[in-house]
């Protein structure tokens, strides 16, 4: 599109497309906390569902060599499919609906849960254990009271990186609508390339992602009181 | 439901075994030589940055808390939010090279700390013994503390050559091409059949990147040689510090998602 400015033509495209803009967030302050919203909620779906299943993942695999290898090999497999390629496997199942984004999402976090949880079980101490069956324990109290205790640092480890990863990751269901604030940047980049839509959304996510780090590291060190007072 | 899987896998292996879809313009063969020259600059452009940094770091021993500074701020920054922004750089933008600088970025961690923790895990005994011997500095890195650092250093370039050539997928959103532009038609006219197919060259092109690779990190390991997938000794638990999710062989740091 070209207008007329006293006799010079001049192109749209000299409009300012500045990086940061203020204006833009408050404008649009009830989009960015509506898709703000969906990523979150995203999120905690696909890293509590993920957590479910890789815990119950590890308490089978650590019951022998055999399956933790072939569930670590599937772990591995998995984690090397792209999330694009991911979703489009998906799709003709779910189709163009959050549930795509969701069982994707969930298979991603699943993979790097499971590796940790059973790094987590794997490191309580064999001693420990017998001493706790010698005490009669049984098995559901030895996980509760002695292993899970034991692993929680390597258990929350893990959940930090998958919830970072997962809002990471997020950003790419935008192929079906879901990708909440990743909506905002391929949005932006679809309406003309808008600088600050897309470095607003991509903020967004940043910051999504640091909170959700400190929120679990927080929860660690209330979780964890004794290891706390050792360093 | 069966039969409607069944007709969008039929369709897709139709849309594979047509020749014109492989050889005609903007087809399969153009796409992946796009994705491949892609993902090659990329890897290498971070191995050019990565590689001196993280042996100067290891070989002094310095900068650890910066290593995982870098790969935990990594994993926090969508990769599809730097393709975009890239994108839309003046002068930069719908070229190859917003694509591939956006993706060095992302393989830069991976090189970078694996590499500083091959180089800072070489026994102190063993430099002191190759100083000892009249090596100069280089000599030290290059003939004692290279060939000891190899396997992570390995491991490195294998975890950010399959995320380059994974998330160069994720080009095709913003116009940057590959692959990813078959799975990008496919839910753009909701073809599933092209969809599929389109995935499942994305699928096989990561997976065969991790066997070559693999297959390379062997070739050029010296010393006893072992396959990642072979397990030695104890497993490392995750630390806090987000050095997390050993590959059971060997402390290598997990990429970012793909």
């Amino acid at each position: 599109m070209t207008f007329q400015v006293g006799g010079a033509v001049v192109a749209i495209d000299a409009a300012p497309n500045p990086w940061f803009d203020l204006s833009y967030v408050t404008d649009n302050f009830d989009t960015v906390l509506a898709l703000a919203q969906e990523h979150i909620i995203l999120t905690v779906i696909s890293v509590g569902l993920g957590a479910a299943i890789a815990l119950l993942l590890a308490l089978i695999a650590r019951r022998s060599r055999w399956l933790s290898t072939a569930i670590l090999g599937m772990s591995t497999i998995i984690y090397t499919i792209p999330s694009l390629a991911m979703f489009a496997f998906i799709a003709p199942f779910t189709g163009l609906s959050v549930r795509t984004v969701i069982v994707g999402l969930v298979l991603y976090s699943l993979v790097i849960l499971v590796r940790n949880f059973l790094a987590g079980l794997q490191s309580v101490p064999a001693e420990v254990r017998e001493s706790a069956i010698g005490m009669g324990y049984n098995p559901r109290q030895l996980f509760l009271k002695v292993e899970l205790p034991l692993a929680l640092p390597a258990f929350i480890a893990g959940l930090r990186i998958a919830t970072v990863s997962t809002i990471a990751l997020a950003t790419v269901g935008v192929i079906v609508g879901h990708g909440g604030l990743g909506q905002l940047i391929i949005g932006g980049f679809n309406a003309n390339f808008y600088r600050a839509q897309i470095v607003a959304g991509t903020i967004a996510c940043v910051l999504l992602a640091l909170v959700a780090d400190l929120l679990l590291a927080g929860a660690e060190r209330l979780l964890t009181p004794w290891s706390r007072r050792s360093t | 439901m069966v039969k409607a899987i069944y007709v969008i896998w039929s369709d897709a292996f139709a849309y594979l075994n047509d020749p014109l879809n492989w050889t005609r313009r903007n087809g399969i063969l153009e796409l992946l030589g796009q994705h491949l020259y892609i993902s090659g600059m990329a890897v290498l452009l971070a191995l050019l940055v990565a590689l001196p940094v993280a042996v100067y770091l290891g070989h002094t021993g310095r900068g650890g808390a910066f290593t995982v500074a870098v790969s935990n701020v990594s994993r926090a920054i969508p990769t599809l939010a730097l393709l975009t922004i890239f994108a839309v750089v003046p002068g930069l933008g719908f070229t190859d090279w917003a694509t591939i600088l956006a993706l060095a970025i992302f393989a830069i961690p991976p090189i970078l700390s694996n590499t500083y923790v091959g180089f800072r895990g070489v026994d102190r005994d063993v430099k002191e013994a190759a100083i000892a011997m009249g090596m100069s500095p280089l000599q030290v890195i290059f003939k004692a503390e290279l060939p000891l650092a190899m396997p992570l250093l390995m491991t490195g370039v294998r975890t950010a050559g399959v995320q380059v050539v994974a998330t160069t997928t994720l080009a095709a959103l913003v116009g940057g091409g590959g692959l990813g532009d078959i799975i990008n038609l496919g839910f753009g006219q909701q073809n599933y059949g092209v969809l599929l197919a389109g995935a499942f060259l994305v699928a096989a092109l990561s997976l065969l990147t991790e066997f070559v690779l693999v297959a390379l990190s062997w070739l050029v390991t010296p010393g006893q040689k072992r396959l990642p997938w072979q397990k030695t000794g104890s497993s490392r638990t995750p630390d806090d510090q987000g050095l997390a999710t050993p590959e059971r062989s060997d402390p290598a740091l997990l990429a970012n998602p793909l």
